[in-house]
């Protein structure tokens, strides 16, 4: 009897712990939000009023009142459209390669451990790279093309795995099926694979250049602290993109800059929200498809 | 390999059989070429990272022609923009593993918490809202953090340490935690998850409750991927960037408080990026020294985390 007592006791003790625990991490899982929550708040007080047209449409400015973004806008969309053209086919091309070519050998693994420890560098190291590669050694200058380039190799890594696992994804009876059927390899991966993967592969790279669009370490690296009062019109143009643009008013001490700040970081935002937002649509098209 | 086995009499067409045999040709040919472009895509990722080293050596080579090694790494000053000029990195390290370690202090329980949560107690609704908001955080750009660590976290913090200097490693470290949180949460979560459902029933059978199962079945199974994610998230914010280039400060201290400004490896890098220095004076050389050093950190437990899974993994 005394025994079940102090069973009974252990048992009432156990479950507060579980009761308290869970309370705990159920907030530990809210912190994310919370924080995003407040993030977003703080963005949006201090930079939705200064968010119209004219910042939209005018140049950086020494005076707060007067400034705007369009020269960061346009670099942006120059390097988001670069990168995009660079990185998308090597980096779909290498995750083909790995796949559905490679044999499994010494070469392919090296391959594969490379791009793994590849993806864990840091951004700014892609930045060093980037300048004493393309900018001085290549002869390209503090140029747009330049700071594609940089920003290709450094999504790659992120593009290929998500490639990879959209085309380990399908299911390989049915390369078998097409391969019994006479196909060759290249026949099976555009006619079989590709059009499986495609959505997962879309959705997968769309989200890594969202990521790579909002980097700015790099970019600094490249292209430096411009002040540019022109919109660029050949890759081989200085530039400047928000990332940069939103740096530079964080750290300078007048309040009007921060706001300008805030009101450049909901631009950013808006642009990487709605690359999201297309991923998310693919993603739910795609997961339709195979369900029927 | 196979129209040398086929004799070509047997074929009540010839012309077809011929024309067969061009397409045969063809596809070859098409074969062979797709393969070599195909891994001539593979190999732009040798060449990036053979690339990277080699730059970033080349021009640490030139860095220590003008200053020793021996003061890079046992100085205690770094001053190389000013005079006199100093090359001791010890303050940039201290300053990176400052705030790398604030982050991770918080990053750890909270994002560890969240996984067990996630794993163990959630139910489908709850994470179908929670992580996809996860996600979301994951995907701030960083230079958004900073200035939310800048101009939230700091003002916020003063109040409760009036003393504490506007460029700071606390609110820095503080922001940095939060990001990496998804990082550690979700790839410990994914650990967690692949712990086999016999193993939690078993406890459930013997009257454990949820927590006990969570902390001595779930965890102690899951330590090599829970670890793995650590370091990993430890990796990355030792190479995080802009946070820290905006709200930690720019001057390079060798300090363990966290009220004080320092300066981070990273930041360092940003700060003379930006002031286009040219190309050649020491200056211009640092900055690869510094990033040298820094890619050889993350580089290392990176290779670490992924031997730990490797020796470490349970297997059912």
């Amino acid at each position: 009897m005394k025994n079940s007592a102090v069973f009974q006791q252990n048992l009432k003790v156990r479950h507060i712990k579980e009761r308290v625990h869970r309370t705990l991490m159920s907030l530990a899982t809210l912190t994310g939000i919370i924080v995003l929550t407040l993030l977003l708040i703080d963005v949006l007080k201090d930079g939705a009023g200064w968010l119209d047209w004219q910042f939209i449409t005018s140049y950086p400015s020494r005076k707060p009142a007067e400034a705007g973004l369009l020269s960061a806008l346009f670099g942006t969309l120059w390097i988001m459209v670069l990168t995009a053209l660079f990185s998308l086919p090597i980096g779909i091309g290498t995750a083909i390669y790995l796949e559905e070519y490679a044999p499994d050998n010494r070469l392919q693994r090296l391959i594969q451990t490379n791009i793994n420890n590849l993806a864990g560098v840091p951004s700014i190291v892609y930045g060093l790279l980037g300048l004493s590669l393309f900018v001085q050694a290549l002869a390209m200058g503090r140029s747009i093309l330049a700071g594609a380039l940089t920003l290709t190799l450094m999504s790659l890594p992120v593009i290929i795995i998500a490639a990879q696992e959209a085309i380990r994804s399908v299911p390989e009876g049915h390369r078998l099926g097409a391969f019994a059927l006479g196909a060759t390899r290249w026949q099976v991966v555009r006619n079989i694979v590709l059009p499986q993967a495609l959505p997962g592969i879309l959705t997968g790279t769309i989200l890594a250049m969202s990521r790579a669009i909002g980097e700015a370490a790099p970019m600094i690296a490249i292209s430096a602290l411009v002040y540019l009062t022109f919109i660029p019109i050949s890759p081989l143009d200085r530039f400047t993109v928000l990332p940069i643009q939103i740096f530079n008013w964080v750290s300078r001490p007048q309040e009007d800059f921060q706001h300008l700040a805030a009101a450049g970081i909901i631009v950013l935002l808006i642009v990487l929200l709605s690359m999201n937002a297309i991923a998310i649509i693919l993603r739910n098209r795609y997961q339709k498809r195979t369900e029927e | 390999m196979l129209s040398g086995q086929l004799n070509p009499q047997e074929f009540p067409v010839g012309e077809s059989f011929s024309s067969l045999r061009r397409i045969r040709q063809w596809s070859r040919l098409r074969e062979a070429v797709i393969n070599r472009l195909l891994f001539a895509c593979a190999l732009v990722s040798i060449f990036t990272t053979i690339g990277i080293v080699v730059m970033l050596v080349a021009q640490t080579v030139g860095f220590f022609s003008k200053v020793s090694p021996l003061e890079f790494f046992t100085g205690t000053k770094w001053t190389p923009l000013f005079q006199p000029q100093h090359f001791g990195v010890l303050p940039l390290v201290g300053g990176t593993l400052l705030t790398a370690g604030i982050a991770i202090l918080i990053a750890l329980p909270i994002g560890l918490a969240s996984a067990v949560y996630l794993s163990e107690y959630a139910r489908d609704k709850v994470r179908r809202v929670v992580k996809p908001s996860l996600e979301i955080l994951a995907g701030i750009p960083t230079v958004v953090y900073g200035y939310f660590a800048l101009t939230f976290v700091t003002p916020v913090l003063r109040n409760v340490f009036p003393n504490m200097i506007v460029f700071n490693a606390l609110s820095a470290g503080l922001v940095m935690g939060v990001m990496i949180i998804p990082m550690v949460s979700s790839l410990s979560e994914d650990a967690m998850v692949a712990v086999p459902r016999s193993l939690r029933d078993a406890a459930y059978g013997l009257g454990a409750t949820r927590l006990e199962v969570a902390t001595r079945v779930v965890m102690p199974a899951a330590v090599s991927g829970i670890v793995a994610a650590c370091i990993l998230a430890l990796s990355r914010a030792v190479g995080e960037t802009m946070i820290v280039a905006i709200a930690a400060g720019s001057t390079p201290k060798l300090t363990l408080n966290p009220l004080e400004s320092i300066q981070t490896m990273t930041a360092y890098i940003v700060q003379i990026s930006l002031g286009e220095t040219p190309h050649g004076t020491v200056e211009y050389y640092t900055i690869f020294a510094v990033g040298l050093l820094l890619f050889i950190m993350t580089l290392l437990m990176n290779l670490f985390s992924q031997w730990f899974v490797r020796r470490y993994r349970e297997k059912y």
